[in-house]
């Protein structure tokens, strides 16, 4: 096996490995970014409406009404010093990302605009704030970009299109990792005093999903073999508007320009589930009230899906109702030129057009707020005490810092990435300056290359897709929006049955080394049933409702039991892998903390976990 | 209603597939909405897994399933069945070497795009309160709708300049220059400029305007080479692109 050493090793080219890469690299750290994807091809090109940051360019705003807004979007669940380094930080790293030439919209006194977005409060939930830095609707593709282009300046060592596919511990530090080059389907080892994860989701256990076909979780998965437990992951958001069917995101932007979701009886239901907020509350709440509006029969043509309606003359009727100011009011040229790509997925895929046309919204899994857990500079953390584990580091949606608790605020995707990218980044070139070469051991990279060699030769009767199919339809009805004791039970049999499957009866037609992707999908598979399992069975322990994960048979939050996060940890064998969960890691309240310290009568105490009223 | 694919095929590993070949796939139950990936995909996971192709995000973003689709280069995720009809080839696109049946390699498309300094250069202190340069939204407008290429190299391997002369940088890679030389606060446009007047730079381009149409994210192509062009024979970028033409 070809070997290649560098100081730092960062797994996945999206907006958290590239803002790693470059921060560490300009503090002199030797990086090598190994990608299975070209990097410009990474899923943060596709978030849309915004970067979250307390700018103040159009409304007065502070980095601490940013920091209660992800509190509290988070149902409390969130780590509170780790959401306020975040909102602190995302106004400097905001700044930055234009002075690399990020190019976004500009407000009339030439400043970064911005645009409201869900659960963006100003004065602790007083009103909605313009706060999402925005370059039309496709500031994630520029986020990317833009990164790109800095790493190409800075000269950063790309390995594109090489799969991780494995971690090298020894004695609990991390050594490197493992890779296959697509290409020729060789494998190497990277070898690096620090291993970086920043490999993305995992929405592609279920079926309907905004999420690449190549978000397989594989730094998660790869993570939770090798012996770190994953953090919180029960709470896996589903976006309300996805296009209904296909999955493909629909800005909250779309809601933040004033945009409506309306049901079979033409009303325009969030009034009733969150008065204040609307359809701009957190994505939970939607995305629920879609879900119940169905049952209720009041979907569109009783088929799941709502309307969302953007037309100019819709959205100035609800302006007026609300008082707006007339200048507030859109026309057909707004909905054009600050929604371009929205117009197109919609005028592409479903033949509507927003501009004259409302359309058809269902619920989308959309993002993983659990993940591998890591401190507040993106170091790796394996217990609940927060023991860091030598070398290895994760950030973006991988990660679990954590910064979205039970639901994470839109926009904040965005934010988390470039923020613990950065800071993770910096730590890293700082650490591999002092820390030692950990050896390689003899066989490095055996063990996954017989796991390879076993999938290739697979000659049963079950071919990958048909099993991830499965996989995704089970998830879908069984470990979606709502779940109980009896769909959770349900999902985990289903899992271990298609699990028994992929061991025993994998068939795979592709048998040469060239580009196989045959081989590589179901791989991927394996690590999407490993995070499939460990979902639901951090959902059947938690036995409570908070954030997007939601129980009918334990409708209440349970501050008292379960103001807590999961654990899970993997043991047993890599083939036939059992899972033990622990709720034993404290929830950070320190912002709370402080408050009572400092006297604050009770009703004045803004992080004291309440119950969420949008 | 049944579709049938015919599929330009080739895999270097194995022996009598060396050579490129056509495949023919019929499937059935097609809906005239679905997209032409993700048939690829039922073929792909219901008939023959080796098919091999890139794909990612599905929805024209991320630029992974650039191919010729029916003699024209596309998305395979932008593009339904019932924009190509019931017979649709499939083949890679061209002027990249073939690795593996609609897989090329793209390292000479990224060269190319490497060598027009394809990122933000200002070395002015940074404003002195901390914060953002500042822009107008016009001027920011100037090179809007350069900032929307994906990289798909639809454009480029769509040019016949390109076909015949592998060292030329390329459709794709002068949008990649024109969103820095007309970015009001960039300041390496000379530079730029002074590579893409070399014989392998914007020259070459013969105005056949294949590039504009093969465009899945609808970039005027042809027009941003144009303008261009016109900054090298001023020999400024300034007052190139009219702020009244862009509204």
């Amino acid at each position: 096996m070809q070997i290649h050493k560098h100081d730092a090793i960062i797994i996945g080219a999206g907006g958290a490995g590239l803002m790693a890469a470059l921060y560490a690299s300009k503090s002199g750290a030797d990086v090598a970014v190994v990608s299975k994807l070209y990097p410009t091809r990474s899923h943060t090109g596709t978030a849309q409406g915004g970067i979250g940051a307390a700018l103040g360019n159009l409304d007065e705003d502070k980095p601490i009404y940013h920091t209660y807004d992800t509190v509290k979007g988070g149902d409390y669940l969130t780590d509170q010093h780790a959401a306020k380094i975040l909102a602190e930080n995302a106004v400097e790293a905001v700044i930055e990302l234009e002075h690399m030439g990020l190019p976004f919209d500009r407000t009339s006194e030439k400043r970064i605009s911005q645009r409201r977005f869900g659960g963006h409060t100003r004065n602790f939930g007083e009103e909605l704030v313009r706060r999402a830095c925005h370059a039309a609707d496709r500031t994630g593709h520029m986020i990317l970009q833009t990164l790109y282009q800095q790493c190409i300046k800075n000269e950063v060592n790309f390995f594109d299109e090489f799969q991780v596919v494995d971690m090298i511990v020894v004695d609990g530090t991390v050594a490197g990792v493992v890779a296959i080059e697509l290409g020729t389907g060789e494998f190497h080892i990277f070898q690096g005093k620090a291993s970086f994860f920043a490999t993305g989701g995992w929405g592609r256990c279920w079926s309907v999903t905004s999420n690449a076909h190549s978000l397989t979780g594989d730094g998660a998965a790869i993570a939770l073999r090798r012996g770190v437990p994953l953090q919180d992951m029960e709470f896996f958001q589903f976006h309300p508007t996805g296009i209904y069917r296909m999955g493909i995101l629909i800005t909250e932007g779309v809601r933040g320009e004033g945009g409506v979701l309306i049901n079979s009886v033409g009303e325009r239901f969030m009034e009733r589930y969150a008065p204040s907020a609307k359809d701009l509350a957190s994505r939970d709440v939607v995305s629920r009230a879609i879900y119940l509006e169905t049952r209720a029969g009041r979907s569109i043509k009783n088929r799941g899906y709502m309307h969302l309606d953007v037309r100019p003359q819709t959205v100035n009727r609800y302006f007026a109702e609300e008082g707006r100011d007339r200048a507030d009011f859109i026309d057909d040229s707004t909905v054009e030129r600050k929604l371009p790509d929205i117009l197109d997925f919609c005028r592409t895929y479903l033949g509507v057009d927003p501009v004259t046309e409302p359309m058809p919204v269902q619920p989308t899994a959309h993002y993983a707020m659990g993940g591998i857990p890591t401190n507040i500079d993106a170091e790796v953390v394996i217990d609940a005490n927060g023991a860091v584990m030598a070398g290895a580091y994760a950030a973006g949606e991988t990660a679990c810092v954590s910064v979205h608790g039970a639901n994470r605020l839109g926009t904040n995707s965005l934010v988390d990435l470039v923020v613990f990218g950065r800071r993770g980044g910096m730590k890293m070139a700082e650490y591999v300056k002092r820390a030692d070469w950990a050896p390689l051991p003899k066989d490095a990279g055996a063990e996954i290359e017989a796991e390879f060699e076993r999938i290739r030769n697979g000659s049963g009767g079950s071919r990958p897709g048909e099993l991830r199919a499965k996989m995704q339809e089970t998830m879908m009805d069984n470990v979606g929006v709502f779940r109980s004791e009896e769909t959770l039970t349900q999902g985990i049999d289903d899992l271990a049955e298609l699990r028994e499957r992929f061991t025993k009866d994998l068939q795979i037609d592709d048998k040469s080394r060239v580009f196989n992707t045959d081989l590589m999908e179901a791989w991927e598979f394996g690590c999407l049933l490993d995070l499939a399992d460990v979902t639901a069975r951090a959902a059947l322990e938690r036995k409570e409702s908070r954030g997007a994960h939601s129980r009918e048979d334990f409708k209440k939050r349970d501050d008292k039991n379960w103001l807590v996060h999961s654990l899970i940890y993997q043991t047993g064998a890599m083939s036939d892998p059992a899972y033990e969960a622990r709720f034993d890691k404290k929830v950070d309240l320190s912002l709370w903390e402080a408050e009572i310290e400092e006297g604050a009568p009770e009703d004045q105490q803004k992080f004291r976990p309440v119950e969420r009223v949008y | 209603m049944d579709v049938t694919f015919r599929i330009r095929r080739r895999n270097p590993d194995v022996p009598g597939k060396e050579k490129p070949y056509w495949q023919e796939f019929l499937l059935a139950d097609v809906d005239p909405t679905d997209r032409v990936l993700e048939l690829l995909h039922r073929i792909k996971w219901e008939q023959d897994g080796s098919l091999s192709l890139r794909r990612s995000c599905a929805h024209g973003v991320c630029g992974s399933d650039a191919m010729r689709i029916n003699g024209v280069n596309r998305l395979a995720c932008k593009i339904l069945i019932r924009d190509v009809g019931e017979k649709v080839q499939v083949e890679p696109i061209l002027g990249l070497p073939v690795i593996k049946d609609l897989i090329v390699d793209m390292e000479p498309f990224f060269d190319h795009y490497k060598q027009v300094m394809p990122f933000f250069v200002n070395d002015d202190p940074l404003p002195e309160d901390g914060r953002e340069r500042l822009q107008t939204q016009d001027d920011r407008q100037q090179f809007d709708d350069t900032t929307k290429c994906i990289l798909c190299a639809c454009c480029t391997t769509s040019c016949p300049s390109f076909w015949a002369n592998g060292h030329y940088v390329g459709p794709a890679a002068i949008v990649g220059a024109h969103r820095f030389i007309f970015d009001t606060r960039d300041q390496a446009g000379k530079a730029r400029l002074d590579i893409l007047s070399e014989p392998n730079g914007v020259w070459r381009c013969r105005t056949i305007f294949n590039c504009t149409p093969a465009c899945p994210r609808d970039i005027e192509v042809t027009k941003a080479i144009g303008e261009v062009k016109l900054a090298i024979r001023k020999g400024t970028n300034v007052g190139i692109i009219e702020s009244s033409a862009i509204h």
